[in-house]
Order: structure tokens, then sequence, then C-alpha cells
């Protein structure tokens, strides 16, 4: 490493610390400690990990220092009590459904998205990490990832520049852990969670326009100047397509609308409302075909110009695990969450669900060109907000009415 | 940009109130080996300024130093995408330097490997089209594709890409039995891919709102700036040189030459698509009518040419490539003159990109089909 001379390779330092202590504690070492430490334990105690209901009792952790109260045969109810076993809150965002699964998802996503790519263009795409058709390439993509230089542009502003990767993992996360993935299953449970959701999704633009800001590149700027022009514009009719829903279940839990849909799944009444939320979605993932802040023919890599090593790497996963909770909240709001038939466990179900909705968002790659801004904005205002607008009244009709 | 930005400052111009200048290339993926700076408005191009000569390699002075028959592989690279047909003219003066006749068969497998060579050109071309359009299949399938042709003049020529087949004197060698019906089952495989093309990418109602009524060169302006190639064809004149100047035996032939009246990107989309079914035409055709004989005049590797001056011209891929040739009659032209179709086109980028949008502009740029390598010579 080069000498410190100044206060900013100082705080550069320091930051890359954090950073790599930040990624490898929840991606590597809690996940090794659960599978390898408490859960066998659990598993042997009787304890079913994935389905108990979960809150951080802090007078049981508070009460372990009383000698009285505490288990003296197992560590691991210590744990438990703490809300550091399996059933609490660290396991379940830092493990289960939270970060590290849905990280390992996502590289399954990307490789799942390149080779859907490769058979419709008939190609042959990852081949060679991983026995099976390269499965794991995400990972040998990761390993090179981390080993690359983190490059900072000499006049960017180190600290803001710095930021997004963290901010955008942040947001991800928070958007995973307000999305339940079984009726027991999920790290946070609210009755506003749909509002928190879309309240998490509308901090994106902010985190793309400081990432476009700092890395002080005109492609950059551009592109960050473009996402923001199409995530705000694209924010009101994905508000506004799924008030139709809310309007059926006069609810806005998550878990209570998903469990509504025991009747009829909300995607056949509200069919407007999910083709409106399936396009606004793609735009808020910046995929093709409205992709037009990363278009690379015109802007380079857009606001991600700049970002090199797992900088680069940790945005990428953001907003592929940002795809896949938005392909979850897809299924719980339309598809009926993880109501299924008997058999198999709910989050299965879910997950089923979600990989066909993911799918789904990932195929127009194929065969769409992009779109441009003009149109973009032109298409979401006129034709989205009003077929929004229709889906309410319909909801408000079907509602009235009493059939749903 | 006025507003105030991060602390050490977002480096921009100040060419005027609310205008940023953005350079792209030579190193972008929008640009090749080309750089031109474009200034913008909003999302508005308000002034273009191209910037070619990357790769100038000097082609025509290194003529001067080469006997005729030396050039040809330094000539080829200048279009790698587009070898025979740069090589053609520069045979024809060469040929008609030297006063002799090329027979028959030669005349009917140059025509062969020119609309071969046409074909990849286009398909080329259609690729980096449909990624500047952010297509990704459209990227793949004709690069894929490509590679047919590719297989087609390595039967021919010996080598895949550079084979310095059509050479002063006729062709450097006759072609192999089997390259007729090989070649017949790959024109029938590529029309069933056009019509997937047509349908996946033409008839796509993103790519019409991308490409219609963007670009839009008029008739009169095409024909005062002296367009070429498949962008004059573009804007409803229905030039070509294998038309109005016939060179092999084009005039034999029955092929149709596309034009068409929109004059918009659209338009010159279309010209590539339907010039690669012409050029399976013409070869079918060739294959049909082509005789048997000789392919080449053997020359002396020091062939001397009679003093005088000679100028050739073909349709390339890209319009009409020219070649002006002086000699003193020694071994060696005494000068070189190229005028290729990409610097004529280049001259109406300027007009077609200011007052277009920022995201059109790779679409248009490519539109043109320019090729800086070719360009700079």
């Amino acid at each position: 490493m080069a000498e410190l001379v100044t206060f900013e390779q100082f705080v550069v330092r320091i930051l890359k610390i954090v950073f790599w202590i930040l990624i490898i504690l929840p991606l590597i070492i809690l996940p090794i400690f659960y599978l390898a430490y408490v859960l066998p334990v659990e598993f042997v105690c009787g304890f079913n990990a994935l389905t108990c209901s979960t809150h951080i009792n802090w007078a049981f952790a508070i009460n372990m220092f009383n000698p009285e109260q505490m288990d003296p045969f197992s560590s691991t109810s210590m744990l438990s009590q703490m809300g550091l076993g399996a059933s609490g809150v660290l396991f379940k965002s830092s493990t289960f459904p939270g970060l590290t699964f849905a990280a390992v998802l996502s590289s399954f996503v990307i490789w799942y998205e390149r080779k859907l790519l490769a058979k419709m263009q008939y190609r042959v795409g990852p081949l060679y990490a991983g026995r099976v058709g390269g499965i794991f390439q995400s990972f040998a993509d990761l390993f090179k990832l981390l080993f690359k230089e983190i490059v900072i542009p000499a006049k960017a502003d180190a600290l803001m520049f710095l930021a997004p990767p963290f901010a955008m993992m942040a947001l991800s996360g928070a958007l995973l852990a307000i999305i339940p993935i079984g009726s027991t299953t999920y790290i946070a449970q609210s009755p506003y969670s749909l509002l928190i959701a879309i309240a998490i999704l509308s901090f994106f633009p902010m985190v793309t326009l400081l990432a476009g800001w700092a890395s002080n590149n005109k492609f950059s700027f551009i592109g960050a100047i473009r996402a923001l022009y199409q995530m705000i514009s694209y924010e009101i009719p994905l508000l506004l397509s799924v008030l139709g829903v809310v309007i059926l279940t006069r609810s806005l839990n998550l878990s209570v609308i998903a469990e509504s849909q025991t009747k009829i799944w909300y995607i056949a009444p509200m069919i407007l409302g999910a083709v409106v939320f399936y396009l606004t979605a793609m735009a808020e993932l910046e995929r093709i075909p409205f992709d037009l802040p990363e278009a690379d023919s015109e802007l380079v890599a857009g606001w991600l110009t700049e970002y090199t090593s797992m900088v680069f790497g940790v945005l990428n996963l953001a907003v592929y695990i940002k795809l896949y909770a938005l392909s979850a909240l897809f299924t719980i709001l339309f598809l009926g969450g993880w109501l299924g038939p008997p058999g198999l466990p709910d989050f299965v179900w879910f997950l089923i669900k979600t990989a066909i909705v993911l799918t789904i968002f990932i195929i127009p790659r194929g065969f769409s060109p992009r779109i441009r801004i003009d149109q973009l904005i032109g298409f979401g205002w006129l034709w989205l907000v009003g077929l929004t607008f229709v889906n309410i009244f319909i909801a408000f009709m079907l509602s009235a009415s009493g059939l749903l | 940009m006025s507003m105030p930005l991060a602390s050490s400052g977002l480096q921009t111009a100040q060419v005027a109130e609310d205008k940023l200048v953005v350079s792209i290339g030579p190193q972008h993926p929008g640009a090749g080996h080309f750089r031109f700076t474009i200034t913008v408005d909003g999302d508005t191009i308000v002034d273009v300024a191209p910037d070619p000569g990357y790769v100038h390699r000097g082609a025509e002075k290194q003529t001067e130093y080469r006997t005729y028959l030396q050039s040809i592989p330094m000539l080829e690279r200048s279009s790698l995408t587009d070898v025979t047909n740069i090589i053609g003219p520069y045979s024809l003066a060469a040929e008609e330097l030297m006063g002799i006749e090329i027979p028959p068969r030669g005349q009917y497998l140059r025509m062969i490997m020119s609309e071969n060579q046409r074909i990849m050109s286009h398909l080329y071309w259609l690729g980096i089209q449909g990624i500047f359009l952010g297509h990704s299949t459209m990227f793949m399938w004709p690069l894929g594709d490509r590679d047919i042709f590719v297989d087609l003049g390595q039967m021919i020529g010996g080598a895949r890409i550079t084979y310095s087949y059509w050479i002063p004197g006729g062709v450097r060698n006759d072609m192999p039995e089997s390259f007729k019906p090989r070649a017949l089952k790959v024109f029938d495989y590529f029309e069933t891919r056009l019509k997937d093309y047509e349908r996946i990418f033409f008839q796509n109602p993103l790519f019409l709102k991308r490409t219609e009524d963007v670009g839009v060169l008029r008739r009169e302006d095409a024909i005062k700036l002296g367009v070429v190639g498949p962008v004059l064809r573009g804007s409803d004149v229905k030039s070509d040189t294998r038309i109005d100047e016939p060179y092999c035996f084009y005039k034999d032939l029955d092929f149709e030459v596309p034009s068409y009246k929109e004059c918009d990107t659209y338009a010159r989309c279309m010209v590539h698509l339907v010039e690669m079914r012409q050029s399976m035409r013409i070869i079918r055709q060739c294959l049909e009518k082509m005789p048997l004989g000789p392919v080449r005049v053997k020359l002396s590797p020091q062939q001397r040419t009679n003093p005088g001056e000679a100028y050739a011209r073909v349709e390339a891929a890209r319009g009409a490539m020219s070649f002006h040739i002086i000699s003193d009659g020694s071994t060696k032209p005494y000068r070189v003159r190229i005028s290729v179709p990409s610097m004529r086109n280049l001259i109406v980028l300027k007009k077609l990109l200011i007052g277009s949008h920022v995201a059109d502009m790779p679409a248009i740029y490519w539109s043109l089909d320019y090729w800086p390598v070719e360009a700079d010579k």
C-alpha cells in the first residue's frame, strides 16, 4: 500500500478497511457461524429453525445475567434468548431470508440470466466454472473482482464516491427486510410494510445521483440525471398501480395482502395494475428496454462508469437484490405470495413464483431495443398513469359490489 | 453547467450557460477509433466536431514504395470488414494501366467474392447497429451468422478475413467444386434468418420508434453533400456503381437497387437488409452463368505498367470506393489516391447530429456505416 500523506488518503484507507469488514462479516463469517455452530445444535435440540416466530426478547437478554433464569445446559439456548439463535433476528436478517440468502440467490439469478439470454441468442453462455453449465460463474466473477484494485478517480470526492455502494446495499437489504417470504418466515413485520417498501424504493434515485455526481465524470453525471428522471417519473405509476390491491384488501400489510388471496390471485382482477407494476419495476431496475442510465453505446456505463473492483460488484449485487425484492413484491401483490397446494413449505412456493416473475423480468433483454428518454417519460406519464386510474376504478367497482 | 458541483468540481468547459461539452471517443464503446466532441444543451445536441485520424497509417504513401502486387495485403488492412472491395478498384486501375484483359471466370469469381464480402460487412454493421440500440440479440445473431459467410470466403480464398483474393490480373485461385452446393445451402438458411431478423428487429415497435424520423437526410442534401452507398440510397436516390458504371459482368445480371423515400435512419437500415438479399441473388446468378476456364493472367512480380493515369470505381459495401493511380512506367506506382466511402459519408454526420437527442447519437452515427480505419486509410 502507498504511504499515507494526506488526510484524504487516510479516510480512504479507513473506508477500505471498513468496507472489507462489512463485506466479509455478513457474507462469510455469519453464515459460517450459523451453519457450522448454531444450526446443528438447534436441530439437535428440536427447534424448527426456519419457521419459529421471532422477536428479540430483550427481557430474556437482560435476564440472562440472572443466574436463576439462565439455562445452564445449552449455550445455544442462551444465544436464542439473546436473539442470536437460528430463530433470532440476526440470523434472519443476515442469513436466511436476509442478505446472504438474497446475495447467493442473486448470484444465481445473474447466472440464470446469462444462460437464458445465451439460449435466446444461440450461444452457450457461461460454461466452465462449476460442473454444470458454468453455474459458479458468478462466484468466479466475485473472486476476480475481490482481487482487483479499488480505483478512486483523482478528482472524485472519495467519501461521496464510496458511499453509494454501502447505501445501495443498505437500501436493498432494507427492502428485503420488509418483504415476507412465508407466513412465518420474515425479518420484520409492520402494518404498513407496503408503504415502507415504496418509501425505500424512492431512496434509490438519490443514491444513483450521488454516485453519478461524486464520480466527477460527464458520462456518470448524464447517466445519473437520466436515472433520476426515470425513477422519479416511474415512482408515481408504481405507487398508483399497487393502490388497487390495497383497496381490495384494505390493508398495507404485505402478509395480510398475501394471505387474503385465498379466493383469487389479484392478477386476475388487477391485470392492469400488474402490467403497470411490471413496467414501472422494469424502469426502477434499469433493465432493458429501460436501461437508459447505463446505455453503454451512449454513456459508456452511465452512473456506474467510474466504479471498479468489488465496489462495482457490490453495486451490481445490490441491483440484483433489488430485482429479487421487486419480483418478490410482485409475487406478494398479484400472485398470492406463498399460497399454494400443501406439501411443500410455504416459502418454497413463494420462491417458485418469484423465479417465474424473475424470468419475465429478464426475458425482454433478449428481444427489445432501448427506449429513448423523452419517449420513456411520455409513456410513463401519459399511458401508465392513465392505466393505473382505470385499475383503481376497477378496484373500487369490485370492492363496492362486494365481489372481492 | 453553472450549478455548484462536488468540492473538487466537475471539470466542464464553460461554452455557454447550461451547455455541456462531452468528448466521445477515441476510447468509447460508441465511437471505435474515432473521436467527436458534442455540445449538449439538455438532451439536445447543439454542436458536433468530428475528429478523425486516430488510425491513419499512410496507405497512399506506402503504395509508392511497393510493387503493384505487394501493396495488396497492406491495402486490405484499411478495411478489414470489406477487404475484397477495397482491393477491387485498385486492381481495376492497375489493370487499366497494364492493359490486360481478365478471363471471364475470374470476373465472375470477383463478383462472387465481392458480394459475399458485402453480406459480411452488412452483417457486421447490423450487429453493431443492434447493440447501439440496446438490442443484444441483434448483436449476437448477425455476428454468428456472419461466420458462415466467413467460412464461404475461406473456401475460396483460403484465409478467413484477409485473403488478398482480387489481385491485378484476375483472382488468386479458382474455387473448389464443393463451393456451389455449400453456398446454395447457406443462402437458403440465411433467407430464413433474414425473416427472423425482420421479425425481432426491423418490425419491432421500439426499433421503429427509435429510428423513424431520426437523422433525416433529405434527397437534395444527400446529393449536394455527395454521400455514397447505402446512405445515398436511403435518401431516395437510386444510385449504385454496379448499375451506373458497370464493372466485371454486373450489366448481365438481374438485381434491384433499393431506395427509400423516408430518408431517415430506418430507411438506411432497411437498405442494408435488402442489399443482403440482392447480394445473395447476384451470387446465385453468378454460380449459374459462370463459364469454365482460366481465372488469372499471370503477371511478373516486377510487372511494369504503361505511363499514365487510371481511375476505377466499384461499389463497396459502404458505397463507391475509388482509386486513382498515376504511373511513371516503373514497377511501382508514382502516386495513388484513394477515395473511401466512409470519409464521404462522415461529412453528413455534423448535419444529422445537430438538433437530435443524445440517445439518437449512436443510431445515427452507425447508420452512416462509418468505419474509422477505412476513412483514415
